[in-house]
């Protein structure tokens, strides 16, 4: 019912596939003499490609006062190079039947393009030119600024929902970047300069920051020979930068934060707790909040859903999700919508009788069995997709994850018992590790 | 219109197999053995535009019932039984048809046939999950309530489409949600859930006789055909006017079309490489060009044709601050003139039917992905050798032909345009 914001792309495209995925067979990884990271995800069933660079810098990346920076200039790098003036770059793109896109997360800036195979290579040498000979002057900044800041107005600015999720991140990290939105402030971004992109893109957009992903219908052999060719030649600096960020603070307060608006006819309840992420957790615990977040809350058969929807009749949608791919602490989410006549407040009572009822009952473990099946067979399922496969990884290794970890994560899903899951709950879903949030009409209170 | 294909590679590749069950229904096949998973994918003839009068919706409520329960397992057995072995299974109300699509692990296709046959077969549509899911369309409906885009969509149909079902939400309102009776549900799935208009595409690990047996299992008991009123030809209305929504938000949602030429049209083909170089995907349409690129003002601009059974039309949208909505609104309209009165330039052809030629076979790069396309090209009407044949086609409009069609697509300009907000100086 419900998508979080966690990445926005350059283009209003279809939603990516959601990629909790899988172990690609015969995965090669590699790293060019200039520190660029390599990995072929191969899969022959269509002569295409999916050709993605990731850089390790996303939002959370940004400097103190020019939140959005990450986002702009993920647009500002479809402006030209001194090689490739303006247009030329998306024009050999559109001329090849190509797509191609960009998004930026909290942690990561991504590029890519979905070509016939034989255009590999052309698309090396673009991309490869973009990463250090990036042109912009005020004439083609001052437009994409005003874009952006469309962008924030369609999902944001009009949108009560978006306002209450941005206010939960901002509660929650009281500290750490994840709390400013990706997209940034509206104020911060309208006084984002060429300068500053231009400084941004100086300091991260570097062969040892960069990972290639190159999934689809191509030789590993082929695929260092033409990497070599077009991004071996561009000069290491020596280091990857370093991501200089906060930590968060290990949170004691319980937080209520309510958004009222006019334009909210029905109210919505989340809320968001701050854990460990697949990085960050100790051994096996990120495996346990997984299947946590399913078991309480992926699909009708989950226990919020039987519960607060089914049973009591209290809400006419639950769920949970867990943002696993993180480099920091990340979050932890429920969400529920009331049933006619169903306050906030009751429903979050009643939210909580079930994690007091599921922390003092144990995990059934027929229920843990349904999870786990789903979500190994999610890796499977995520093998039909090469974008979806290149996606999975990107995201996994540019959040300081290793292709090992990606490939034995089916294995350690089954490796996790009952007691791990609910070692988990009980210890990460504290109330004081929480921000709630209340949607609601702008004439109603919380209590 | 006999050119060989431009683009060497699939979609050509896909080897289709047309084939008839040994009980008669129809389906198409890809065998593919590449990740051990079966993609079914099918569609009933019938969608939304058959949803009993004053009932909107009532098409949507029932897909969204399908999987909630069947035959001796109720709504949660019925859930229970997909999650135990991974298997999905979905049912979608479109406009013209009710779509469907099963995936499972091979390992698990005989148990997924069997729920599959339930489902379409022996659907409960019990009191509690049939109160439940219209709740649930209710919430939707609340949330979408003051959504720019969900309000400027609905707005939009509502004006172009008047006292035609195309003009109604397929999500119903409210009221209609209410007005709805159970029993009807189930009159309405006596008349859609048939073999009458039925296309079926199978994808995956999976050899002729076993996808036979599938389709078998799952299709061949049902009615031979169904019930379908007759649809009328939709005429296009609201030309030339533009309705503002009030909403108080910073930017004004704009929505606007004009009608385009029917599908079965010989000058669809071109209507729809004229289209995507007004407003299609990517980074270089002219609508990206002028409005995004180079003014700044809007982040997502797009037109693209529709095409449903009684009615083609050229549809788009952007979203720009309510301060500059008129300015948008005329560089709109400024090149959508331009190219009615032959601005279309050779160059701009070519690249855009490259571009259409050339990602043709993105589209089919997933087992999930390809039954999708087999079932769209079993509706509109073709053989397996459409996969061939669609790019020749494109291949084959000439510079006389987009002129022509410009001409009859973009004939005077004139748009039926929907906008919310607060815009100024339109």
């Amino acid at each position: 019912m419900k998508r979080l914001p966690f990445e926005l792309p350059l283009e209003p495209a279809a939603a990516p596939a959601s990629a909790r995925s899988a172990p690609g067979p015969g995965v090669v990884d590699f790293r060019l003499d200039n520190g660029l990271d390599v990995v072929v995800i191969p899969d022959r069933r269509a002569p295409v490609v999916t050709h993605m660079v990731w850089y390790r810098n996303g939002s959370a990346d940004d400097p103190s006062g020019k939140s959005g920076i990450a986002h702009f200039l993920e647009h500002l790098m479809f402006k030209g190079t001194k090689a490739h003036p303006q247009g030329e770059f998306s024009l050999r793109v559109a001329e090849i039947g190509g797509q191609e896109n960009a998004f930026t997360g909290n942690d990561y800036t991504a590029f890519f393009q979905r070509v016939a195979k034989e255009h590999l290579g052309l698309m090396m040498e673009l991309e490869a030119d973009r990463m250090t000979g990036l042109v912009l002057t005020d004439e083609v900044v001052a437009p994409e600024r005003e874009v952006v800041l469309e962008e924030r107005r369609m999902h944001c600015d009009a949108d009560p929902n978006a306002q209450l999720s941005e206010a939960v991140q901002a509660a929650l990290f009281t500290h750490h970047p994840y709390g400013a939105p990706i997209i940034g402030w509206g104020h911060e971004i309208e006084s984002l300069t060429r300068e500053d992109a231009l400084a941004y893109y100086a300091r991260f957009y570097t062969p040892e920051n960069a990972i290639l992903i190159v999934a689809g219908d191509a030789e590993p052999e082929e695929v260092r020979r033409l990497a070599e060719l077009h991004y071996g030649k561009i000069a290491p600096r020596g280091a990857a930068p370093e991501r200089r960020r906060p930590r968060e603070p290990a949170p004691v307060a319980r937080r209520l934060v309510v958004v009222n608006d006019e334009k909210v006819e029905q109210p919505t309840w989340q809320r968001c707790y701050l854990v460990p992420s697949h990085r960050t957790a100790a051994p096996g615990v990120s495996e346990a909040l997984d299947l946590l977040a399913h078991f309480l809350g992926g699909g009708q058969t989950s226990l919020l859903y039987r519960k607060l929807v089914l049973e009591d009749k209290q809400a006419v949608a639950a769920g949970a999700y867990y943002m696993g791919s993180a480099l920091d602490e990340t979050r932890f989410y429920l969400y529920a919508v009331p049933a006619p006549g169903v306050s906030l407040d009751d429903l979050d009572a009643a939210v909580d009788r079930a994690l007091h009822a599921l922390i003092a009952g144990g995990v059934e473990a027929k229920a843990l069995e349904r999870a786990k099946t789903r979500l190994v067979a999610d890796a499977i399922y995520a093998q039909d997709s090469q974008a979806a496969l290149a996606r999975w990884y990107g995201a996994a290794l540019a959040t300081g994850e290793t292709i090992r970890d990606v490939q034995e994560w089916p294995e350690r899903i089954e490796a996790t018992s009952a007691e791990d899951v609910l070692a988990a709950a009980r210890k990460h879903l504290e109330r004081r590790r929480g921000v709630t949030g209340f949607l609601l009409p702008a004439d109603e209170k919380a209590a | 219109m006999n050119n060989p294909p431009v683009n060497p590679h699939a979609p050509s590749a896909v080897n289709v197999r047309e084939l008839v069950s040994p009980r008669g229904v129809r389906f198409w096949l890809v065998e593919d053995y590449a990740v051990p998973l079966v993609s079914l994918e099918f569609a009933f003839g019938g969608g939304a535009a058959q949803d009993p009068a004053g009932k909107a919706g009532a098409a949507t409520l029932l897909t969204g019932l399908l999987d909630e329960g069947a035959g001796d397992l109720d709504s949660e057995a019925f859930q229970q039984a997909l999650e135990e072995k991974a298997i999905e299974i979905s049912f979608q109300a479109e406009r013209d048809h009710l779509g469907g699509r099963m995936r499972t692990l091979r390992r698990h296709l005989d148990r997924a046939g069997e729920l599959l046959r339930l489902a379409v077969h022996a659907p409960r549509l019990d009191e509690a999950p049939f109160e439940r899911v219209r709740e649930q369309m209710n919430a939707q409906l609340r949330r979408e309530a003051n959504d720019p885009a969900a309000r400027a969509g609905r707005a939009w149909r509502a004006r172009v489409f008047p006292g035609h079902p195309y003009g109604l939400p397929t999500q119903g309102s409210q009221e209609s949600l209410a007005a709805i009776e159970r029993d009807e549900l189930k009159g309405l799935a006596r008349r859609l859930v048939t073999r009458g208009a039925l296309h079926i595409a199978v994808v995956g690990a999976i050899d002729e006789s076993r996808a036979a047996a599938l389709v078998d299992q799952a299709f061949a008991d049902l009615p031979a055909s169904g019930d379908l009123e007759g649809v009328a030809e939709a005429p296009f209305a609201g030309l030339g006017g533009v309705e503002i929504v009030d909403l108080d938000v910073p930017q004004s949602t704009i929505r606007f079309g004009r009608p385009a030429v029917p599908r079965q049209d010989p000058d669809h083909i071109a209507s729809i490489v004229l289209a995507h170089i007004l407003g299609g995907a990517g980074l270089t349409s002219r609508l990206f060009r002028e409005v995004r690129e180079k003014r700044g003002l809007a982040y997502s601009v797009s037109a693209s044709i529709s095409a449903l059974d009684h009615a083609g039309y050229l549809y788009g949208g952007a979203a720009t601050k309510n301060e500059r909505a008129g300015e948008s609104l005329a560089v709109i309209g400024g090149e959508i003139l331009d190219m009615a009165h032959g601005g279309l330039g050779e160059d701009e052809l070519e690249k855009g039917k490259k571009y259409l030629i050339g990602s043709y076979p993105l589209r089919f790069d997933s087992s999930a992905k390809i039954a999708g396309q087999l079932v769209q090209i079993q509706l509109e009407g073709h053989r397996p050798s459409w996969l061939v044949e669609r790019n020749a086609r494109i291949a084959a409009v000439t510079m006389a032909d987009a002129r022509r069609v410009a001409e009859r697509v973009f004939g005077d300009g004139a748009l039926g345009v929907v906008l919310v907000g607060r815009p100024q100086k339109v």
